[in-house]
């Protein structure tokens, strides 16, 4: 796991674009994929490759929820909290998982940068209620008893990988 | 080609000729109609986010009038109920975020925000108070931001992007969550700013201003162990006066120092006086660099202004050796003063009164520093005086003129122009130009120097030699004609840049002033000029007696600096506007 930048790998991502301050936010989302945040390291070199400064590229990097200044977990766990899944009792499903990990509303990811369980208002999936998301891969029909049971498996695989 | 605008429009039932006014708020201001706004300002980009400025048209559809072309035909609008009573929403909303303690506020009385509740008459802000707690900033020694204050206007943002291309600061997050800051909110003086305060300078509200340090002032001024000594900055003597009755312009130097001798300073000087030593320092190494042989592939560039010097350091890490060495005028001076009174046993403390809010960095920087101690030990601006003046009870306007002292108080005119944009350029001319003839001067002065143009050139001939020359103001004209010289499509012996555009008649030290406004201060002190019988730096008899004592194989010790930079090259490469340059 990545907890330093390197960036060299970082260079090799812009130099994928055109450098230009156009292609901003092009960047930063590719920035975001690989480190599943924007690293504060990036804003300098940003600002020399694109021709703008910290606080214009800031001001991009602020004004969409999707972009991340916080580091994530290796494992980012989407709770769809839209009405289809509220009614269908999401939130117990997130206080398993934030009570399992230690976390909160306002502290979002493990130290040790595996987890961070966030909501989201609609995945789009009203019909698997109550649905949470891995990385992007989908669970539908969740209770808090799955999520524990999922949470334990992911554990495992990381354990494995170690 | 442009096709300019034209045609009629009727205007609250006036008609007016439409002459390719580049928006309808312009053309509702030619017919003397105040139309308010808060985001729109002629030389920045139209933002038309604050909605003041709405009109109605004749089938009641509404417009803002800053982002609306004039068209043939029109006919519009602008004080009907409907429109008040909107004008009047949008202010008592603003008013619901923002500070409103007014009698503590150092902006109090030239407030837009105030003035505009006050003449749509607003009685009562019906929402509560969400920004009653002030959020500072106050790290810059030139400006104090307070985002309690702020309404988002984004004048400061375009001003620091468009006309400076510094963009230390932006807009960050999105609706109620926005406020303007710095990238991840670190203090200004982490930043990249580099004081030059023109955001301050065009903020309606007192959200951003320049540092107020009359506390310190004062202090040192009861002390009586304190001997206090005290320099007056060309451009404040043509920019103070207004603010006490005088005509826009008019040089209040007289009476400036009457006022300083009121408020307890033992000795006055004037600016200018520093300037002269600027001037021959200044000269002397653009004619080294002549007569060196070399081809210079970068031109020596004046180092006066500290906004300027900032951002080269900041930007341009790589040309801070071609910046001159040469004190700017007001170190000169203090310099001086300080190496006089050296074993003086009372303490010698000087104050200098600035257009700038840049000079409060400047003071601050270690190159600055002899023995231990800073050369100036406060910087006043032009405002902060007026608020002294005020303060200690002084009627400015009955005052009678009086001259500064000996034993440092002889200046040229060439000192005095140092306040304008151009000015250092045809002073270092007079002294450089072999044609000693008094229609030399008017000469030098037609070579292009003068007028507010953000960038202008000029050449002459030194020795059979064409010495080639730009004069810029607004750091983004200084940056453009950089990447043009960095590009060889320039080359120049000489660059004088003024971060302030017009140069420090403008700067945000200064009681705010429009462009005309501005220009008059500049012409005020082209005329000063005229009026002193000593036109050239090297006619000053005082320099003679300097150079002989004082001065005598000191001056590189006194007089220059060795800027150590310690800044690894930043962020901060704004991009710049091609095209056509902003002149301000
Ligand atoms: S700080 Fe002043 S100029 Fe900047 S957005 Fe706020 S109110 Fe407008
Ligand atoms: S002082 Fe100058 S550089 Fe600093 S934020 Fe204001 S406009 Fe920008
Ligand atoms: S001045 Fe037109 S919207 Fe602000």
């Amino acid at each position: 796991m990545e907890t330093s930048i390197d960036l060299k790998v970082m260079d090799g991502i812009i130099d994928r674009y055109e450098t230009k301050s156009s292609a901003v936010i092009a960047i930063l989302q590719a920035i975001q994929e690989k480190w599943r945040y924007i690293p504060r390291e990036a804003f300098p070199k940003l600002a020399s490759r694109l021709g703008l400064s910290e606080a214009q590229i800031y001001s991009v990097a602020t004004f969409y929820d999707n972009f991340s200044l916080e580091p994530k977990g290796k494992y980012v766990i989407k709770i769809c909290d839209g009405t289809a899944c509220h009614v269908r009792k999401s939130i117990p499903i997130l206080e398993r998982l934030r009570g399992e990990l230690g976390l909160s509303r306002i502290k979002v990811t493990t130290d040790d940068l595996l987890f961070t369980v966030e909501t989201v208002s609609c995945l789009g999936a009203c019909g698997l209620a109550p649905v949470l998301t891995v990385n992007e891969k989908a669970h539908p029909a969740m209770t808090p008893d799955k999520a524990s049971i999922l949470l334990a498996k992911l554990r495992e695989e990381e354990h494995n990988v170690a | 080609m442009e096709v300019k605008n034209r045609g009629m429009a009727i205007i609250d039932g006036m008609p007016v000729e439409i002459e390719g006014e580049r928006n309808l708020l312009e053309l509702i201001r030619k017919v003397g109609i105040e139309l308010p706004t808060f985001c729109y300002l002629s030389e920045l980009s139209i933002h038309g986010a604050c909605r003041m400025c709405m009109v109605e048209d004749k089938r009641g559809n509404l417009a803002a009038a800053c982002s609306e072309q004039p068209r043939n035909g029109m006919e519009i609008r602008t004080n009907t109920a409907r429109l008040r009573k909107y004008r009047k929403n949008i202010l008592e909303l603003l008013l619901g975020n923002h500070c409103r303690d007014c009698t503590a506020c150092g902006f109090s009385g030239k407030c837009k925000l105030q003035d505009l509740a006050m003449r749509f008459n607003i009685a009562g802000v019906r929402f509560p108070n969400a920004m009653s707690e002030p959020s500072v900033d106050a790290s810059s020694p030139c400006i104090v931001k307070d985002k309690s204050k702020c309404i988002l206007c984004g004048d400061c943002v375009r001003m620091c992007e468009e006309i400076q291309t510094v963009g230390a600061i932006a807009f960050s997050r999105r609706g109620s969550r926005m406020t303007i800051g710095t990238a991840f909110d670190i203090p200004l003086a982490h930043s990249n700013c580099v004081g030059c305060g023109q955001c301050a300078a065009v903020c309606p509200t007192g959200s951003i201003l320049p540092r107020d340090d009359t506390g310190d002032v004062w202090r040192d001024l009861a002390d009586t162990d304190n001997m206090m000594t005290v320099q007056i900055a060309p451009a404040v003597r043509v920019a103070l006066g207004r603010e006490f009755g005088l005509p826009e312009g008019e040089n209040a130097i007289g009476k400036i120092v009457a006022a300083l001798r009121r408020l307890g300073f033992a000795e006055v000087y004037d600016t200018s006086t520093g300037a002269d030593l600027t001037i021959l320092e200044e000269s002397k190494e653009l004619l080294e660099r002549l007569a060196d042989g070399k081809r210079h592939a970068m031109p020596l560039f004046t180092s006066c202004c500290p906004a300027w010097v900032r951002f080269c350091e900041l930007r341009y890490p790589e040309l801070m050796s071609e910046i001159s060495t040469s004190f700017s005028p007001m170190h000169m001076l203090a310099s001086v003063i300080k190496e006089q009174y050296r074993d003086v046993f009372r303490q010698v403390r000087h104050v200098a009164i600035m257009p700038c809010t840049a000079k409060k960095f400047e003071r601050s920087r270690h190159e600055f520093s002899r023995d231990g101690r800073q050369l100036v030990d406060h910087i006043v601006t032009t405002r902060e005086l007026v608020r002294m003046i005020k303060e200690a009870g002084i009627v400015f306007s009955e005052l009678e003129s009086e001259a500064v002292d000996a034993p440092f108080g002889a200046m040229s005119g060439a000192g005095v122009i140092f306040g304008v944009s151009g000015g250092v350029t045809e002073a270092v001319l007079r002294r450089v130009s072999t044609d000693k003839s008094p229609t030399a001067l008017r000469r030098i002065a037609l070579t292009g120097v003068r007028g507010m143009a953000g960038v202008k050139h000029s050449s002459i001939t030194v020795d059979d030699r064409e010495v080639r020359i730009a004069v810029v103001s607004g750091l983004g004209n200084a940056a453009m004609l950089i990447e043009r010289i960095k590009a060889g499509e320039e080359r120049y012996d000489f660059v004088e840049v003024m971060a302030c555009p017009g140069g420090c008649v403008s700067g945000a030290g200064q009681p705010y002033a429009p462009q005309a406004q501005r220009e008059m201060r500049g012409r005020g002190l082209y005329s000063a000029d005229k009026l002193c019988n000593i036109r050239r730096a090297e006619d000053n008899p005082l320099m003679l007696s300097l150079y002989r004592g004082l001065l005598k194989g000191r001056t590189h010790e006194l007089l220059h600096a060795h800027y150590k930079s310690s800044v690894q090259r930043t962020s901060i490469t704004i991009r710049i506007r091609r095209g056509k340059p902003v002149s301000g």
